[in-house]
């Protein structure tokens, strides 16, 4: 079978998932590689729970929020800002490739734009392979 | 435990000493712990074998503190064997609980920690170039060395473990608690967290809190610091609010950042990308560019972040590449 990647999408309730609502109600076409997860805001995207996406079985996970100055909580959105570059960090650290973790806004009107940034996504995670992220142990334990 | 003295046995894997030496520093109360329990096996203090190990019965021993990390094929042969013959085991320590210091090889590969050793260090004498050999041949015997492994165990990885006592090292008076525990019989579910708290470690700490909106960050010696005022809010690393309470907030008591040897605290999945929160939302900035910036003045931020468990962190190693 071919590799599909799989996507985790987290997306603010205000902006983005209404964006992506408008995308489907709009009948726009994107690849289906994006699993949703209406979140609040961005800022509720604890970066645990993106380690624990791509510790499961995602091979990318994508943030969106509103535009900087349009957020629903006034500043959490800015709060998203500040943490991603370091998650992205501490990601390389791990060896997890930069294209695995992406951050866009998208506002309620911006159908198009959703769908251009899944499918752009989906297209980088195709050519960069399966996560590898792997756990347990290693094949040099004794058994005895 | 029943009547006669408790069968007791201390070991190190992967680590540095300093759990056995948190033990000893329990001081006279180390007497009372001679006085109730047999010391079995206790490879810093008292003379034994691993032959005298394998002679016990299985479950002879009551209570094996086992301390360190699993790195190599002796230590994971020991940590079984420990586990067959003892019918409680410990992780006692930061290494053996979540993988410890020793941990953080696992941000890299064995292969390029041997030749960074044996090869690449400027002391080695021009010439040698001998990695280790697991089985050396010397006039007809054949001498054995543990094989490393390829990455850095958590105790748990390898055997079932009753209890868990964290700590680098665990504070001498967690210590004493869990060992009257035992003695007394008085102890929490299997699987437990023992000698620790149920908060964090800025829970209880007393610095004040207020905003946090820093431009930079600084590196401890880089600034006179305010010992009333909580770190983080000064732009220095403190993982209080990750990790565990439990050990009396040793550090920022000391005016040092908590480095998390405590581990995450309950209902913390993953201790570095909770720390990762607290960190960034010190910054005071909407500016990417600026953000960047200040964000480079970590230099070597998942060190900080996972310092004593990163083989306990969701992603466990370096992966890929
Ligand atoms: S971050 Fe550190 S200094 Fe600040 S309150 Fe928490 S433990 Fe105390
Ligand atoms: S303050 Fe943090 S690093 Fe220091 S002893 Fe306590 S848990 Fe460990």
């Amino acid at each position: 079978m071919s590799y599909e990647p799989r996507i985790v999408g987290f997306l603010c309730n205000w902006c983005s998932y209404t964006g992506a609502d408008l995308a489907g109600t709009s009948r726009i076409q994107y690849p289906a590689n994006v699993r949703v997860i209406r979140v609040l805001c961005s800022a509720r995207v604890d970066p645990t729970f993106v380690v624990h996406a791509l510790a499961s079985g995602a091979d990318g996970v994508l943030i969106c929020g509103c535009h900087p100055g349009d957020c629903h909580y006034a500043e959490g959105n800015y709060k998203t800002m500040r943490r991603f570059p370091l998650l992205k960090r501490l990601l390389a650290a791990y060896g997890i490739e930069q294209e695995r973790v992406r951050l866009e806004w998208v506002s309620a009107s911006e159908g198009q734009r959703f769908a251009d940034v899944v499918a752009d996504m989906t297209e980088r995670l195709r050519a960069l392979g399966p996560c590898r992220v792997r756990s347990g142990l290693e094949a040099d334990l004794v058994t005895r | 435990m029943g009547a006669g003295k408790l069968q007791v046995a201390l070991y190190w894997g992967s680590a540095c000493g300093g759990c056995d030496v948190a033990v000893l520093d329990t001081n006279e109360f180390i007497l009372d712990v001679a006085a109730a329990a047999d010391i079995r096996f206790w490879p810093i203090a008292v003379d034994g074998k691993y032959r005298d190990l394998e002679a016990m019965a299985d479950g002879e021993l009551d209570l094996t503190l086992f301390n360190g990390a699993v790195r190599n094929s002796e230590n994971e042969h020991v940590a079984k064997l420990l586990r067959r013959k003892s019918k409680l085991l410990v992780a006692f320590g930061s290494c053996s609980h979540l993988g410890g210091i020793p941990g953080l090889a696992n941000l890299t590969s064995r292969d390029a920690i041997l030749a960074t050793v044996y090869h690449g260090n400027a002391s080695l004498e021009p010439g040698s170039s001998g990695l280790p050999q697991t089985v050396t041949p010397v006039n007809g015997a054949e001498l054995e060395l543990p094989t490393l492994y390829h990455r850095v165990y958590r105790l748990a990885d390898i055997v079932a473990v009753d209890y868990f006592v964290p700590g680098c090292p665990p504070a001498p008076a967690q210590v004493q608690s869990v060992l009257t525990a035992v003695v007394k019989g008085e102890l929490p579910a299997r699987g437990s967290v023992v000698g620790a708290g149920e908060r964090t470690v800025c829970d209880e700490c007393k610095r004040t809190k207020s905003t946090k909106a820093i431009k930079r960050f600084f590196r401890p010696w880089e600034i006179i610091q305010d010992p009333e005022r909580c770190l983080l809010e000064q732009g220095i690393l403190c993982l209080g609010s990750a990790t565990r309470s439990g050990c009396g907030v040793r550090c920022p008591g000391s005016n040092q950042g908590c480095r998390g040897c405590y581990g995450p605290a309950p209902g913390v999945t993953d201790q570095g990308a909770k720390f990762l929160s607290a960190v960034s939302s010190t910054i005071d900035s909407k500016d990417p560019r600026e953000i960047e910036t200040i964000l480079g003045g970590l230099p070597d931020f998942i060190s900080f972040a996972y310092r004593f468990g990163l083989p306990a962190s969701r992603l466990q190693r370096r992966h890929g590449g």
